[in-house]
């Protein structure tokens, strides 16, 4: 079976073309989009970071696109979730979270569409309260509720109407809200503000 | 504009030259096979009698060649049952998690992300990794004529292995990832995969090349193949901290869709290829056809990954690549398809006596279903509906399940009476597992399959919202658990049929 060599070089032959058409030739693409760091989406500060971790980490990609399709081939503009997203949106991405799945709604630009950070905080601890139909799960690991009359202190936040109970949000919790309200791509791409520059 | 033609001629210019290759070692007589190389895998007499799921009718060759490793064959079958079973429970829980999602919920280590990522890892790189692996060195001796060589590295590799992957699972459930879908594996835990898979492949490379056999069976085409395919695919899909964004994307599913493809299906393919005509007693229907099939995933299925993106803001140049690459891949599927049809058709009664031949034609046909779905779903208008939805798990789980999972189950079936000496105790307990998996996979690729286009369709209309497309699902849902459910049990049997088999005592001789 000294023959056994054509079947490793034909295979590797293939494999290394296609490795050449997709993983060389889009970055000599991409690259030059990289380079001018023009876009839409501003760098992660240091906790948005540390939220885009915690998204990782919950694994919400799984559920949750990053990209706004053409409107030839979605509804992705009639449900408000913003222009068609470009390869430009994307150049702080890493990893990226483009998603394949939509079983929850694309968060492209949840940060516009959704501005209100005790929404985010309500619904992330327990998004059936908000969102009847939902089939998110909650996460209320990352709150602390509290039952007090009035208010307890500072940055509490309020469950249902009058009925005393408050919620106070972990340091991940602020993280990964600080995170989906940073996702804003629905302007036109611009050069990163020089404060802001990584 | 002016970058975007110089791309195009490349790849035009590339691709013509892959073929021109592909013909000119299609017209090297070291490629073009003599048809009596298709008997090779039977012994003498072998031809036309066909071997039943008993243990009694092997001959004394095969047996020397199957005892030659037994050992470590036996653990790696033994570790890909332990995974499929975490796995598959798993698998469960996740799926009831969609439609009541307050199930084991609230807590940090059950959430769905978290769950889901284990189950997928587990199945891919545990279950499916393990048993191909298993059956791979269980059929390459048989092939090559030559007891396998250097068995002992084996055992070393697999226990890397499970430690990997051990170590994987840990990693996501404390959030440590490389955050990239089939890619999750924190990746110095990638680099040890990468030395267990390279020892698995050395005791494989040289049985081969210890062999005097001088045509290769079609099987070990797909064998060598695919352990030539994975460490490459591996190690550059590795090196996705280099790009970023969308190019990481395109990287990203460049890999996902070869693993399966260049690694998974290669293994199943090749042991259809075995155990198809070693059951009926016949060989395979067309040998050069199989020639076709096999190049022809080579050549296509390589490519076919950036259809994952369509719709992204990806290359329309390279999603175009692709959509012609999957439609290409009609060429080696249909191949395959007449090759292992045709001779099971031909012998349909044999059907009732193996159920092992039922596990191998029920997979070899969801290949041939969920190939030509692969094809028909890259194109841009189908893409557009069923892209996104559950759709792609359905297609992906009759993939994976109704074809490799099957293929493996029949594989192991086979093998292991043979490797112990032993006959199943309880054959009827080994039947009523092949109806409880084809049935739920069944229930699971069609109810799963009708939610996501109906997900799908919804979320197209522009009058619409995307709660509609939310609601559509709940019922295809659970209609999925309960597919999984059946599934689930038919593992548990597939466990206690080889528990009791061990148990059991050898067959005097």
């Amino acid at each position: 079976m000294k023959k056994a060599y054509l079947f490793v070089l034909g295979g590797s032959g293939t494999l290394l073309l296609s490795a050449f058409l997709f993983v060389l030739l889009p970055r000599l693409q991409a690259d030059p989009i990289q380079k001018a760091g023009i876009s839409a989406q501003l760098p992660y500060t240091e906790i948005q970071a540390r939220g885009r971790k915690l998204y990782i980490e919950y694994g919400c990609i799984y559920c949750h696109s990053q990209q706004v399709r053409d409107p030839a081939a979605g509804a992705d503009a009639s449900f408000g979730w913003g222009r068609p997203s470009l390869p430009s949106d994307y150049i702080y991405d890493k990893p990226h979270l483009l998603g394949t799945s939509r079983t929850g709604p694309d968060l492209s630009n949840v940060g516009s569409r959704q501005p209100s950070r005790e929404w985010h905080h309500l619904h992330l601890n327990s998004p059936r309260d908000l969102v009847d139909w939902s089939i998110m799960p909650g996460f209320p690991f990352l709150y602390r509720e509290v039952k007090s009359p009035s208010k307890p202190a500072e940055g509490a936040i309020e469950l249902g109407e009058g009925e005393g109970r408050w919620l106070f949000p972990s340091e991940e919790a602020e993280a990964l809200v600080d995170y989906l309200l940073s996702l804003k791509r629905d302007g036109e791409p611009q050069p990163a503000p020089s404060e802001t520059k990584p | 504009m002016d970058t975007q033609v110089l791309f195009l001629i490349l790849t035009f210019a590339i691709s013509t030259l892959g073929i021109l290759a592909f013909i000119v070692a299609l017209i090297q007589k070291q490629v073009l096979v003599p048809p009596r190389a298709a008997t090779a895998i039977f012994a003498e007499g072998e031809l036309g009698q066909g071997e039943s799921d008993q243990t009694s009718s092997i001959s004394r060759q095969w047996k020397a060649l199957d005892q030659s490793a037994r050992g470590p064959i036996l653990y790696f079958f033994l570790s890909s049952v332990a995974w499929l079973l975490l796995g598959s429970l798993l698998g469960l829980v996740v799926s009831i998690k969609l439609h009541s999602p307050e199930f084991l919920g609230g807590y940090d280590f059950l959430t769905f992300g978290k769950l889901r990522t284990l189950h997928l890892n587990i199945i891919a790189y545990g279950w499916l990794s393990f048993a191909g692996l298993g059956l791979a060195l269980w059929l390459v001796p048989r092939i090559a004529k030559v007891p396998l060589q250097r068995p002992a590295i084996l055992t070393v590799a697999g226990t890397l292995w499970n430690i990997g992957v051990c170590l994987g699972c840990l990693g996501i459930l404390y959030g440590v990832s490389d955050g990239l879908e089939w890619l999750e594996f924190w990746w110095p835990i990638d680099i040890l995969l990468a030395i267990a898979g390279a020892l698995v492949a050395i005791p494989l490379f040289q049985t081969v090349w210890r062999s005097d056999e001088e045509h290769i069976y079609v099987t070990l085409w797909y064998t060598l193949a695919a352990f030539t395919w994975f460490p490459v695919l591996f190690v550059i899909a590795n090196t996705h901290f280099l790009h970023t964004g969308v190019q990481q994307g395109i990287v990203n599913w460049w890999f996902a869709h070869n693993v399966l493809g260049l690694w998974v299906t290669p293994l199943g393919l090749g042991i259809i290829y075995y155990l198809l005509p070693k059951i009926i007693g016949k060989p395979i229907a067309s040998y050069q056809l199989s020639l076709f099939g096999f190049w022809g995933l080579a050549l296509f299925y390589s490519q076919v990954g950036a259809h994952h993106l369509i719709g992204s803001p990806s290359p329309t140049w390279l999603i175009n690549v692709s959509i012609v690459m999957s439609v290409g891949m009609t060429v080696p599927v249909v191949t395959v398809a007449i090759n292992h049809h045709v001779s099971a058709f031909r012998h349909l009664h044999v059907l009732r006596d193996s159920v092992v031949l039922r596990f191998i034609v029920f997979g070899a046909m969801m290949y041939t279903l969920s190939s030509l779905q692969g094809c028909l779903h890259s194109l841009r208008t189908f893409n557009y509906i069923t892209h996104f939805t559950h759709w792609t798990v359905s297609h992906a789980h009759l993939g994976l399940y109704g074809f490799t999972t099957m293929v493996f189950f029949g594989g192991i079936y086979f093998a292991m009476p043979r490797l112990l000496g032993r006959d199943w105790r309880h054959p009827g307990l080994v039947n009523l597992h092949f109806w409880l998996a084809s049935v739920g996979v069944l229930i699971y690729a069609v109810a799963l399959g009708i939610g996501g286009i109906l997900q799908g369709m919804e979320l197209r209309n522009p009058d619409g919202s995307f709660e509609a497309s939310l609601r559509v699902t709940l019922p295809y849902l659970m209609a999925r658990s309960g597919g999984g459910t059946l599934m689930l049990l038919s593992h548990f049997l597939f466990a206690y049929n080889i528990f009791d088999l061990l148990r059991g005592k050898e067959v005097s001789s």
